[in-house]
């Protein structure tokens, strides 16, 4: 099976803009989703996916990459940008009931999501999301399928059946190898992703999109949602507004002032 | 603005991305430097910049008109002179597209597409600008060659590009005795003068091109002995449209700029947008750039349309644009003071850059000349 086509599954979220200040809205404090995109950190883990397929002859030659999402009507923006930079397929999964999930409720979903993909030989996915920021899903994921998973990955290269990743520490490099099928997560330093060119933003919408709820996944609501939860959000607040900052004005002590306020600060 | 289509929306909010991390942290570099990105325009290839245009089956992006239009506008928002370069290069793809034959596209346009080949408009000559029936560059026929002799002025891209498509005379016949044809770089005899000293686009290469008994196969001829003035005349109108929306761009840059400027700069005792006369300036600039906005859109329709008043059209539209996105540059760099005057603010740049877009690609006094004779004509 050396250089065989590939069959990979990318898991995209639609995530509120990093760029901007993010704002907490309505009585339970949610996220403003109002200005959302495909989370920036999941673009490498498509590129990642497109870099593999695309070595092996892109979709001509067989290879599949299919951008999953978790998420309300909305989040089909993720996996429809997704498409027009190279995915072959997308697939969100839709359900009113998973509303409140959590990351163990969310990787039950989208474990039984990934099942209906038929064979698969890779998840790739971020390294977390800019949003929730758990950067837990990865590992669950990978033991609801039973998948070999190597995280954090700054580079990875597939060879036949052997996955090889490599690790950076802020003191070492490790590399490790898996059997396919497996599971690895790819920081923001693994590659430099494509943006969509004009032909794959007409193209992508040719592709096949999927959306399928919790009774297509064979789940039922009570599986999900605050019910299928082992965590629960309890509060959530704006950060304070920044208060205004010490001024000194030098009148031949400010030096003193300064080391006096570090050191009360015990910074030095 | 009228509402986009998703399509052009994902194509708009791309060529943003494109052009905030590809251009925008060196513009003023490569202003100052002189410096011709050909790396940069490479991946601008790879994403479908160099044939927006064009037909899919030799690599173009086979969009439209009005979509073209958006992508200048995205492109000049951050950088008038390579907005403006891919301006040229775009509309010379698409005469070899339009106009050339199997041959010729299969052999030319996948490098074109890619922008990994350059190309250069070579109509102009030192004594021939707006009077462009007049040109003397001269082809004569020798066996199944052409041997050109000549000068062409002005000409950007020159040095850099891979192919020149060059209206030269093969007739004394005026405007009908033009023939459009194709050199490659590296053809014997053609050589480049110097990089001209400009006010701006800097960023692209001006030069003069020397034909000195350059040898090229008539197969490299656009269509037949004659056709030339045609073709470029086609050519151009599109490229004016795409002109009048690097104007658009840069000038709504320079609006952006000046009331950020406004609402930030505190004088006399408050934000200086609190000052009506202000206001009333920026309603001014913001009216100008959406009037230019919607005769583009009307040309770059007429243009996707094959309509009857086209030319009319891309010539008014032209007018308008570069005179609003010159106007609105200037009067930007005017709300900012002294600091409009300062390289480092950006406005005296795209002064500099979207002035010569009054003068090229017919300049508008010659818009004015079409437009009215147009008129008396009916």
């Amino acid at each position: 099976m050396e250089n065989s086509a590939l069959n990979i599954v990318v898991l995209v979220k639609y995530v509120p803009d990093a760029q901007f200040d993010r704002h907490l809205i309505g009585d339970a404090h949610t996220i403003d989703r109002s200005e959302s995109i495909l989370s920036e950190l999941d673009e490498y883990a498509l590129e990642a996916a497109l870099a593999l397929t695309d070595a092996r002859g892109g979709a001509k030659a067989g290879n599949v990459v299919t951008a999953l999402t978790l998420g309300p009507a909305s989040a089909a923006v993720a996996v429809k940008k997704s498409l027009q930079i190279g995915a072959t397929q997308g697939l969100h999964v839709n359900d009113d009931a998973l509303a409140g999930s959590d990351a163990w409720a969310t990787s039950l979903a989208l474990a039984a999501a990934i099942k209906t993909l038929g064979p698969v030989d890779l998840v790739i996915t971020g390294m977390a999301s800019t949003d929730g920021e758990t950067s837990i899903i990865p590992a669950q994921l990978a033991a609801r399928l039973g998948l070999p998973q190597v995280t954090f990955a700054s580079a990875l290269e597939v060879d036949g059946g052997t996955v090889t990743a490599r690790r950076d520490g802020d003191d070492y490099s490790e590399e490790i190898q898996a059997s396919l099928p497996a599971l690895v997560s790819v920081t923001d330093q693994a590659n430099d992703p494509r943006y969509p060119n004009f032909k794959g933003i007409i193209a992508a919408k040719k592709k096949k999109m999927t959306t399928m709820s919790l009774a297509d996944l064979g789940l039922s609501a009570s599986d999900v949602g605050l019910a299928g939860s082992l965590t629960t959000v309890s509060a959530a607040a704006e950060r304070p507004a920044r208060t205004a900052g010490t001024i000194i004005t030098d009148s031949g002590d400010a030096g003193i002032q300064l080391v006096d306020f570090l050191a009360a600060q015990k910074l030095i | 603005m009228e509402n986009l289509t998703p399509d052009q929306e994902a194509v708009v909010e791309m060529v943003r991305d494109f052009a905030a991390v590809e251009l925008a942290p060196h513009t003023a570099a490569w202003d100052e430097e002189k410096h011709f990105p050909v790396d940069v325009l490479a991946r601008a290839g790879e994403l479908g910049m160099g044939g927006i245009y064009v037909a899919e089956d030799f690599g173009g992006s086979a969009l439209s008109r009005t979509d073209a239009a958006l992508i200048f506008e995205e492109l000049a928002a951050v950088d008038p002179s390579i907005a403006a370069y891919i301006s040229i290069h775009n509309m010379v793809a698409w005469m070899i597209d339009a106009f050339g034959n199997d041959e010729q596209r299969a052999r030319l346009l996948p490098g074109i597409t890619a922008m990994t080949e350059l190309c250069s408009y070579c109509l102009s000559e030192p004594g021939v600008g707006s009077d462009a029936a007049a040109i003397t560059t001269r082809a004569v026929a020798d066996g199944e060659d052409y041997l050109i002799n000549g000068t062409k002025q002005f000409i950007s891209g020159a040095g850099a590009s891979a192919w020149y498509l060059v209206m030269v005379r093969t007739a004394d016949l005026g405007s009908r005795g033009i023939t459009a044809v194709v050199v490659p770089h590296d053809a014997p005899g053609l050589s480049f003068g110097a990089n001209e000293k400009k006010m701006g686009w800097r960023a692209q290469p001006t030069r003069q091109v020397f034909f000195d008994n350059v040898r090229i196969p008539q197969a490299n001829r656009l269509g037949a002995e004659g056709d030339g003035f045609g073709i470029a005349m086609k050519g151009l109108n599109g490229g004016r449209v795409n002109i009048g929306a690097c104007s658009l761009g840069g000038g709504r840059a320079a609006l952006e700029k000046s009331i950020a400027y406004l609402k930030e700069r505190q004088a006399f005792g408050g934000p200086l947008i609190e000052k009506q006369h202000l206001l009333f300036e920026i309603a001014h600039m913001d009216t100008e750039l959406e009037l230019a906005r919607t005769m583009l859109r009307r040309a770059a329709r007429a243009l996707d349309d094959g309509a009857p008043d086209t030319v009319k059209l891309c010539a008014m539209a032209k007018w308008v644009a570069t005179d609003a996105g010159f106007h609105v540059a200037d009067q930007a760099l005017q709300l900012h003071g002294g600091y409009g005057y300062l390289s480092e603010y950006g406005l005296e740049k795209l002064v500099r850059d979207l002035r010569v877009h009054q003068i090229l690609e017919g300049s508008n006094e010659i818009m004015q000349l079409i437009v009215g004779r147009l008129a008396v004509e009916r």
